[in-house]
């Protein structure tokens, strides 16, 4: 039976079994592959993204659970051609190296930015532990989401 | 990693290089070839082949066959004007595209912006043992600046011709030729338009020298870093061939398990599902990952497990089961002990354990096969795409030619992907299915399959002069390797040996490899050394240590964490390390706060000095070098791989814990730019001093002096 799923402003029809995670829906389905699987155990982040406007880690969220609620993906972030604030300051800060975590370390950051437009380092932390970067990145990911809290606010005046 | 020319000798630790594949099978065989586009291109030639070559017309034969090994790296400007270079190194987020990139602008004289690097694909760049060893930057450097400079020349060259002048008068600048008296000019992708030029040159020292890069030496950033915020970069697990199925292999119970029986039927029986069943290999693939894992459930096993050796007595056993045949081997002496150790007015011995770890890099190990028209191609993020290429034409039966190894810039690797597993299994699949096959192994699979940063047992006996000179130092390291086992300090009186030992775990190269054990073991029994003659650690160290480079590192750290720090409160320590491996020195400083109530452990601050001679990239660097650090806090703080009799027992990411955001301390990074030295490799020394640093400032804070690494994987109990 297919399920009803909308991502980036998109419906699909998705016919598998309701408890697939929505991870491997919407990279081997849909080819939005921008979500990455680190573990598939909920315990790295690189899979994150938002539902309803939440950021969740979808390798835990059967296919089923996403079907009420829209997706929103890191390739749903950039519109028309200009990137998402936290996109640009990522870009901006050179926050990665291998760039495997980048997707779901922005997602889980415009999570964080759209209830806390200016965090504070700690807060950053705090609301990032549960994003694994291997690389050792992290002080200048701290860096790029309070730029993009900055360009966020300038944005919105 | 030492070289003889470019040919490698590996350190005896790269277990993981001598190691057979996991599976051997059936091929058959087939031939390839591939064609260069029209402009100008020039080779760089190892120097003792180039002589032999020369006597054969023409350039290097790559139209009929693969380059030539002797072909190192190569350069192509075509009728577009894109400067294309080649090279069989990967990129996998050290930054090395980028750097590579600015040092080819820069030397050719055109924009960062017009430069591609086409890497690591065994159709298309020139052979490479492997992107290991912090070789790329001295190696790859220099080669690319003799290109670049060649094919500058073919430029002025041509253009020389075609405007009939002597070809001393012209400029190249901003991609084009310049005559300066007529004020001509012809731009690169007009001089390269319907040539076949090619060149080849020996490969020799950079002509430019640092103090003259205008593009080279700047902190430009990641080349394709826009594909990296918007997720559309494909990473080897992203590739999608058409009709491609997704494989899964079926893993015994334990390390050294065998099959004892074996039923598919059920799994056979499941729709679009193929079972592979050869030698110890099983595995299946369907038209989903989920359908994949259902088959591979549904296969019924029983297994015969042999006892194994458990992570609570690995230390023991790897000091009992050394090979005496290895002692004399790795064995470096120089002075008397004996005569250094009566010498000494203090004498300390002391014993270093070393936990095997795990790589983790974020994206697991991951490979798409397909085979097409007897031809194998294989997508997967690896470090040595050559040796990849061999060992799956070696267990399909295949001659090389007929192989192609692609490796998509990689979720990183930090010397845990040189082995062709999961490549070998997608093939495998692939060959049965008749269909392209992808597999990406599962984080349990990579904390339990791959290979791990060997466990070792380090013995340091030491004496010293009442007025702190070194008298004696004898070093043993068991298994767990010789990369910068040698002392730096000035010591008479020296025996430094290293001890082989049969594995127990799959293990191999890790970032640094041996260097970090070896580093934490003598820095922390240096500073233990300091406090036994009542000196201060860091003047301990500069009066055992006339190599100025080293020395320089080690002030400029110290100098800016305030060396020497005074506590001003309970818990608070502070401890430095330093050390040198592959061309580059680095020290570090660290400060630590231990909460005696709950023995937790927080690291405050480091401060950490490097100096890999000419900087190529600052920004890329400075990456490298603060994640080196928290990397290393991992290996330092926390982790280590537990096993019990055959099983990991702790293989995912909630018990075996990695740094994550609170573990980051203030970290302040020194980057020394040698402008008179050449660029050396950055990827590992800024790890190795990290671990000591730490230890040191744990005794500081508390007076316990920890020997073992992780240092504090519970906390530290007994503060």
């Amino acid at each position: 039976m297919a399920i009803e799923i909308e991502v980036n402003g998109k419906r699909y029809a998705v016919s598998y079994p309701p408890d697939t995670p929505l991870l491997f829906v919407l990279r081997d389905e849909l080819g939005l592959t921008g979500t990455k699987y680190g573990c598939g155990e909920g315990q790295c982040g690189a899979c994150t993204v938002l539902l309803a406007g939440a950021p969740r880690r979808s390798c835990q969220i059967p296919v089923s659970a996403a079907a009420a609620k829209p997706v929103t993906t890191i390739e749903g972030l950039e519109k028309e051609g200009k990137l998402h604030p936290v996109q640009q300051a990522f870009l901006d800060a050179g926050a990665f190296q291998c760039a495997y975590c980048t997707s779901g370390m922005v997602m889980s950051s415009v999570g964080l930015l759209q209830s806390n437009a200016n965090p504070k380092p700690e807060e950053i932390v705090q609301f990032l532990q549960g994003n694994v970067c291997r690389c050792g990145t992290h002080p200048r990911i701290i860096e790029a989401v309070q730029h993009a809290g900055k360009m966020m606010q300038e944005r919105a005046r | 990693m030492n070289t003889i020319g470019e040919r490698l000798v590996a350190e005896p630790e790269r277990y993981e290089f001598s190691a057979l594949p996991i599976h051997q099978f059936d091929l058959a065989r087939r031939d390839f070839f591939k064609i260069l586009g029209a402009g100008i291109a020039v080779f760089v030639v190892a120097k003792d082949t180039l002589a032999a070559q020369e006597t054969a017309p023409g350039s290097p034969s790559f139209h009929s066959e693969e380059l030539p090994k002797e072909i190192t790296s190569w350069l192509h400007v075509g009728e577009d004007g894109v400067v294309t270079g080649f090279t069989g190194k990967a990129e996998m987020g050290q930054n090395i595209r980028t750097s590579i990139s600015q040092t080819l602008a820069d030397e050719l004289r055109v924009p960062f912006e017009s430069v591609r690097l086409v890497m690591g694909d065994t159709s298309l760049t020139p052979f490479d043992a492997g992107t290991f060893g912090s070789r790329t930057t001295p190696t790859m450097t220099p080669q690319f600046r003799r290109v670049a400079e060649a094919a500058r020349n073919l430029l002025i060259a041509v253009a020389a011709k075609e405007w009939n002048v002597p070809p001393e008068g012209l400029v190249a600048a901003d991609a084009k030729v310049t005559d300066p008296t007529s004020k001509r000019s012809l731009t690169y992708a007009e001089l390269a338009r319907g040539k076949t030029l090619a060149q080849n040159l020996p490969a020799e020292d950079p002509i430019t020298p640092a103090t003259e890069w205008k593009i080279a030496g700047k902190p430009l950033p990641k080349v394709d870093g826009r594909a990296f915020v918007t997720g559309s970069h494909k990473y080897t697990s992203d590739v999608r061939l058409e009709g491609m199925l997704y494989g899964k292999v079926l893993r015994p119970p334990s390390f050294g398990a065998t099959l004892a029986s074996y039923d598919d039927s059920a799994a056979k029986a499941m729709s679009g599902v193929t079972v592979v069943h050869d030698g110890d290999f099983i595995g299946v693939a369907a038209p989903s990952a989920h359908e994949a894992q259902k088959a591979l459930d549904a296969i019924r096993t029983q297994w015969k497990e042999v006892p194994q050796v458990s992570s609570k007595e690995i230390f023991s056993y790897l000091k009992k089961n050394a090979e005496p045949s290895s002692s004399e081997r790795f064995r470096h002496q120089k002075g008397s002990i004996e005569e250094g150790l009566a010498a000494a007015a203090h004498r300390l011995d002391a014993a270093y354990n070393v936990a095997y770890i795990a790589h983790t890099p974020l994206e697991p190990r991951a490979a798409v096969a397909q085979f097409a028209d007897g031809k194998l191609t294989v997508w997967t993020g690896t470090q040595r795409p050559f040796a990849n290429r061999d060992e799956l034409a070696s267990v399909f039966h295949m001659p090389e030619s007929n192989v192609r190894v692609i490796v998509p810039d990689t979720g990183a690797a930090y010397g845990g992907k040189h082995t062709s597993d999961a490549a070998i299994e997608a093939a495998r699949l692939a060959r049965t299915a008749g269909k392209p096959v992808k597999v990406v192994w599962t984080r349990e699979e990579e904390f339990t399959w791959a290979y791990f940063r060997p466990a070792g047992v380090i013995e340091v006996k030491s004496g010293i002069a009442a007025d702190g000179k070194l008298t004696a130092w004898e070093f043993h390291n068991y298994h767990s390797g010789m990369s910068a086992i040698e002392t730096p300090y000035d010591v008479a009186n020296q025996i430094t040996q290293y001890h082989q030992v049969p594995l127990v775990l799959r293990s191999g190269s890790y970032r640094g490899l041996a260097a970090t054990a070896n580093h934490f073991a003598r820095e922390t029994h240096m500073d233990a050394l300091a406090r036994a003659a009542k000196m201060d650690p860091l003047e301990f160290r500069l009066k055992n240590l006339s190599n100025a480079r080293m020395r320089a590192v080690l002030e400029a750290a110290t100098k800016s964490f305030g060396w020497p720090r005074k506590r001003i409160q309970d818990g608070q320590g502070f401890g430095l390390a330093c050390g040198a491996e592959k061309g580059s020195y680095v020290a570090a400083c660290a400060e630590v706060d231990v909460d005696r109530a709950s023995g937790g452990v927080r690291v405050v601050r480091v401060v950490e000095a490097f100096e890999c001679g000419a900087i190529v990239n600052p920004d890329g660097l400075r990456n490298q070098v603060v994640g080196a650090i928290i990397q290393g806090l991992g290996g330092a703080l926390f982790e280590a791989i537990d096993f019990e009799n055959g099983r990991i027992t702790n293989p995912h990411f909630a018990t075996y814990r990695v740094p994550r955001f609170r573990d980051v301390p203030e970290i302040e990074a020194i980057l020394l730019d040698r402008k008179d030295i050449s660029s050396a490799g950055a990827g590992e020394t800024p790890i190795m001093a990290i671990a000591p640093a730490v230890g040191n400032a744990l005794f500081d804070a508390t007076g316990m002096r920890l020997n073992d690494l992780p240092l504090v994987p519970r906390g530290l109990r007994k503060a």
